[in-house]
Parts: structure tokens; sequence; C-alpha cells
């Protein structure tokens, strides 16, 4: 019997082994490129492994667009909408999942409907709003819609309904207010749902193209999706440069993911949202 | 004295005032102004008129771009789709008891969907090339046909829609997983008990069980789907040959918004794609009656 289940399991890891290697093999083949000279790039058969490694495919990327701007730009952004998400959601969760109020039913559809409207409905007027406010190629115009995104309520909101009553009741029978509970009970109590909604907005907010392309058009204001994306528009020949260029801007949020694998895979699990 | 069923109202309004002052500025006047916007006409210097139901006329009788984008949006939707069987097969494999490397192969699977749609596209925009992209190489080798993947109007929107199902694989895989360990180990062995292998257990125990999170998946993957723009503003750049035959509906609102600047028409493909999401998610609760078994 126990023959068989090693077996059996071997078949399994043949199988998931060469599954795991289609997924990978992208991401090996941008390494090797990274390190070729621009006619090894280009040859036909491909070379597998570069002659000798073109480290400098690294530093070219530096020199073609602001990479130093738009990577400070990118960490801004993400920082601001992460921690305004984070506040914002929090307290219209909170208010939504534990007081009783006028309104609260219509008020939460408001954010409800937000929810189940694409995003495009949103983006020409948001575009005017940010314009209007003479905020066009700034870190704020990258954060500010998404910080009030109505994703984080909801979130934080079903976590937060899960919270026995009686915290809230025990407190306020010793005479705390509702933005004590909130700061003093509710949000320590949330600490895994705030850690999974902080990774979800930091991977939106640092692989997002469509909105920061829009709204920051001057390049040491670009983020670098953006960059890369100008990057390709203006040497979309240069494959080592790309390879070695793309391979730095995803290899933050990929070591992020490996460091707090556990927390990722809940944050996906918990929202079941697409990323 | 009664009770006040409103006790928190003023609490409600102080720290509801910034959130919801967000959503009102950020969403639902947008929301608002989009479906003004569809029935306006002017640009941005002007501003814009309300002129009534000419850009919805003009949409039914030569908006053909509109509704190619849309097929094809829905085409592609469809075959990333493809990539929930896959999925579910790698869940029921990584499930079996006593299987070692779990998480080593979960990390794997799951790499691509932390990583950037921009920069992963580039890669395979290169894999693709028809004169030294490393795909045709492979097929070459192999005696498969070869050919300019992203630049033949033919095969474009299917290659990008094969890297939509690499970069989804990872969360369907994570929300299938998730399903399974809710399924009772009991039942599985009572089945291989009877003497079902593991491809009938599979089949007869482990989907119909699944169908909750299979559901789950599959409306996420669609309503992901249609907002597909970032794989093909990299993978097709604007002078590929390919593009105007493989435009997705977000990327022809892109172009029209904010390369034409035609705001008045670009919101009325954002309210077409609204149309289209509620749609299609209303035939799959539908469909759902169907096949969803809840336990």
């Amino acid at each position: 019997m126990r023959e068989r289940l090693r077996s059996r399991h071997l078949v399994t890891h043949v199988l998931l082994m060469a599954g795991a290697l289609l997924m990978v093999s992208p991401f090996v083949w941008q390494f090797l490129t990274s390190l070729k000279t621009l006619g090894e790039s280009t040859r036909i058969p491909p070379t597998v492994l570069p002659s000798s490694p073109e480290w400098g495919n690294y530093s070219a990327f530096f020199d073609v667009v602001p990479v130093g701007s738009m990577a400070v730009n990118s960490v801004l952004a993400l920082v601001l909408r992460v921690a305004g998400q984070l506040l914002v959601a929090s307290l219209a969760a909170y208010v939504f999942a534990r007081l009783r109020f006028r309104f609260r039913g219509p008020l939460l559809a408001g954010f409800l409907v937000v929810l189940m409207v694409p995003p495009q409905l949103f983006v020409i007027p948001q575009y005017e709003v940010i314009r209007a406010m003479g905020w066009l190629n700034s870190v704020q115009a990258l954060a500010l819609p998404g910080m009030f995104s109505a994703f984080g309520v909801f979130v934080l909101y079903q976590f937060m309904r899960t919270l026995p009553p009686e915290l809230d009741e025990a407190a306020r029978m010793d005479g705390a207010n509702p933005l004590q509970i909130y700061l003093r009970i509710i949000l320590p109590l949330c600490r895994p749902a705030l850690a999974a909604l902080t990774i979800l907005t930091s991977l939106f907010s640092w692989n997002d193209l469509l909105w920061p392309l829009i709204v920051n058009t001057v390049p040491d204001r670009m983020t670098l999706p953006v960059g890369l994306a100008t990057l390709q528009g203006a040497q979309g020949t240069d494959y080592p440069v790309l390879m070695a260029g793309s391979l730095l801007t995803i290899l933050p949020m990929v070591l992020v993911f490996v460091l707090l694998q556990k927390q990722f895979i809940r944050g996906i699990a918990m929202s079941g949202i697409k990323a | 004295m009664r009770p006040n069923r409103y006790p928190d109202n003023a609490w409600a309004a102080i720290l509801l005032a910034v959130p919801f002052g967000g959503l009102v500025i950020f969403y639902l006047w947008p929301l608002l102004r989009t479906v003004l916007l569809s029935f306006s006409e002017g640009t941005a210097f002007t501003g814009y008129t309300i002129t009534g139901f000419e850009n919805w006329r003009q949409l039914f009788e030569n908006g053909d771009d509109v509704w190619r984008a849309l097929l094809n949006t829905l085409v592609y939707a469809a075959i990333v789709l493809l990539g929930v069987p896959i999925a579910m097969v790698i869940a029921a494999l990584l499930h079996q008891r006593g299987l070692g490397g779990r998480s080593f192969y979960r990390t794997l699977y799951f790499v691509p969907v932390v990583t950037m749609p921009v920069a992963v596209a580039m890669v395979w925009r290169y894999i693709y090339n028809g004169d030294f992209g490393l795909l045709n190489e492979v097929l070459d080798a192999v005696g498969g046909p070869t050919r300019a993947w992203v630049a033949d109007p033919d095969t474009a929107l299917y290659a990008v829609a094969v890297v939509g199902i690499w970069m989804a694989l990872g969360t369907n895989l994570i929300i299938l997983a998730a399903g399974l360990e809710s399924v009772p180990p009991s039942l599985e062995e009572a089945a291989m008990l009877d003497g079902a292998g593991p491809v009938r257990r599979f089949f007869s125990v482990t989907v119909p069980l699944l169908t909750p999170s299979i559901f789950l998946v599959s409306v996420l993957s669609v309503i992901g789907s249609l907002q597909m723009f970032d794989l093909l503003f990299i993978m097709l750049g604007r002078t590929n040959p390919a593009l105007a035959d493989s435009r997705t509906i977000v990327y022809l609102f892109y172009e029209e918004a904010f390369v034409r600047n035609d705001r008045p028409l670009g919101a009325v493909i954002a309210l077409v794609t609204l149309v289209v999401t509620l749609a299609v998610t209303a035939v799959q609760f539908r469909l759902q009656r169907r096949w969803v078994t809840y336990a």
C-alpha cells in the first residue's frame, strides 16, 4: 500500500512539476534575455545562454527613462493609497457594521452599487475632478480615487460583522464613545483583514496601468508600469534592456509575496478578487 | 420610555463624512456624470451640452468598432474561462493526502498573479515574436505551426488570452483549493473503498462538491476578463497590424476617451461595458441553478 501511494505521488509530482515549469519559464527566459547582447536576443535560432552576461542592460534601463523618479512615484502612490484606503475603509466599515443610525441601508447601498460597476464608468469624470483641482501629474492624482474605493469598505465590513456585538455593548457600559470603540477595540481585532487589504491594495497600486497612464503624462511623474510602457514605445526592439527593466519592476512585489505568502493567499481567498 | 432606534446618528455622520464625501466626489458623481456625458456633445475646451440620444443612435447605426470590441472581449473572456478546469485539475492534484512540496508548487503557480501585467506582457510579446520568438522555435522543433502570433489578426487575441489564462491560474487555484479544504475527506475515502480510481473520484466526488467554488471562480474570471486592457496595450503596440481586429472594449474606451479625446463616445462605451457585465453575470447566476449544488 505504501509503495503504491508513493508511486501514485510520483506521477502527481511529474505532472505538477511540468506545469510549474511552464508557469515559470517566461521568467527564466526574461532573466536569460536580460543578460544577452542585442544581437544575441534576436538570433535565429535563439541562443539559450548569453555568451557573457551583459549586466550593463540593467544600468541601460536607468539611462533611457527616469527610473529613479518613477520608482519614487510608484512607492509614494502606493503608500498614500494604502494608508488612505485603510483609514477611509475601516471608518466606513465600522460605522456600517457596528452603529445604528438613520439611512444606514441607503448609504450602504451607495457603496455596494459602486462595487458592482466597472471602473471605466468613473474614469472620465475622475480625470475631470483631478484636473479641476490642478492635480494632474502629481502623487495625489495617482492615489486619490483608489483611496475611496468601495472594495476596501466591503472587505472590512464583512469582517467586522463577524465580531460579537457584546464587545461594543460592554465598552459602552464603561462609557466609551463610538470613536474610542473603533480605535481601541474594533481596529485591533481587524488586524488580519487590514493586513489582507494592505496587500491587495498594494498589489493593485503597484501594477495599475490605465489610471496612472491617464493622469500622469510627464515622464518624471509617471509610475513604473507607465514608464515601462513608454520605454517599449521608444525602443520596442531593444529586448535585453526591456527584459532587464521589466524584471526589476516585478521584483519588489515578488519578494514581498515570497516573504508574506500566507497573507497574500489569505487575502485572495478572503476577497475572492482577481488581482 | 421607548429606546432610541437610532442612538448613533451624530457619530455616524461624523465618522462617515470623509468616506462618504470621497465616494460622492470620486464615484457617485462620476457615475451620474458619465451617464450625462453619453447624452452630450462637445469637447473639453467648449464644454459639454446635453443634446439627446445622438451618441446612442450613432452607436446602433455605425458602431461597428464597439460591437467588434465587444465580441473580442467576450471571446477573450470565454477562452480565459478554460483556465478554470485547468486550475481544478491542479487543485485536485495538490490536494492529495500526504503529498509533499505543496507550498513549493503553490508558490510557483502563484507568481504570475503578483507580477505586473505590463512587465509580463513584454516578456510574452518577445516570446511570441514571429522572427526570433521562443515559441516559434519550440513549435518548429516539434513540427508545429509557426507564425507572428501577436501581429496576425487571426491569432493575436487568442495569443493574448493564453497569457490571460496563465496570469489567472494562481488566483483560480487559491479559491478552488480553499473550496477543496471544506470537502470532507470521508467522502473521498468512501469512494476509494468502493474501488473508484482517482479519475472517477475527481469527477464523481470532488467536482460535484466543488461546484460553489467553481461558480465563484467562473464569475470572477469573466468579470476580470471583461476588464482586460494592460496585456493588449503592451503586447499589441499602437502600430500593430492586428490591433484593429483585436481591440477589447476597455482598450477602445481608452483610445476614444483619452487618445482621440471623444469623451461622450467614451462614456457611451463605458455604459455598454456596464450593461454587458451585468448581463453576463446575470446569465451566469441563472445558469448556476442547473449545475451548482450547495451541500
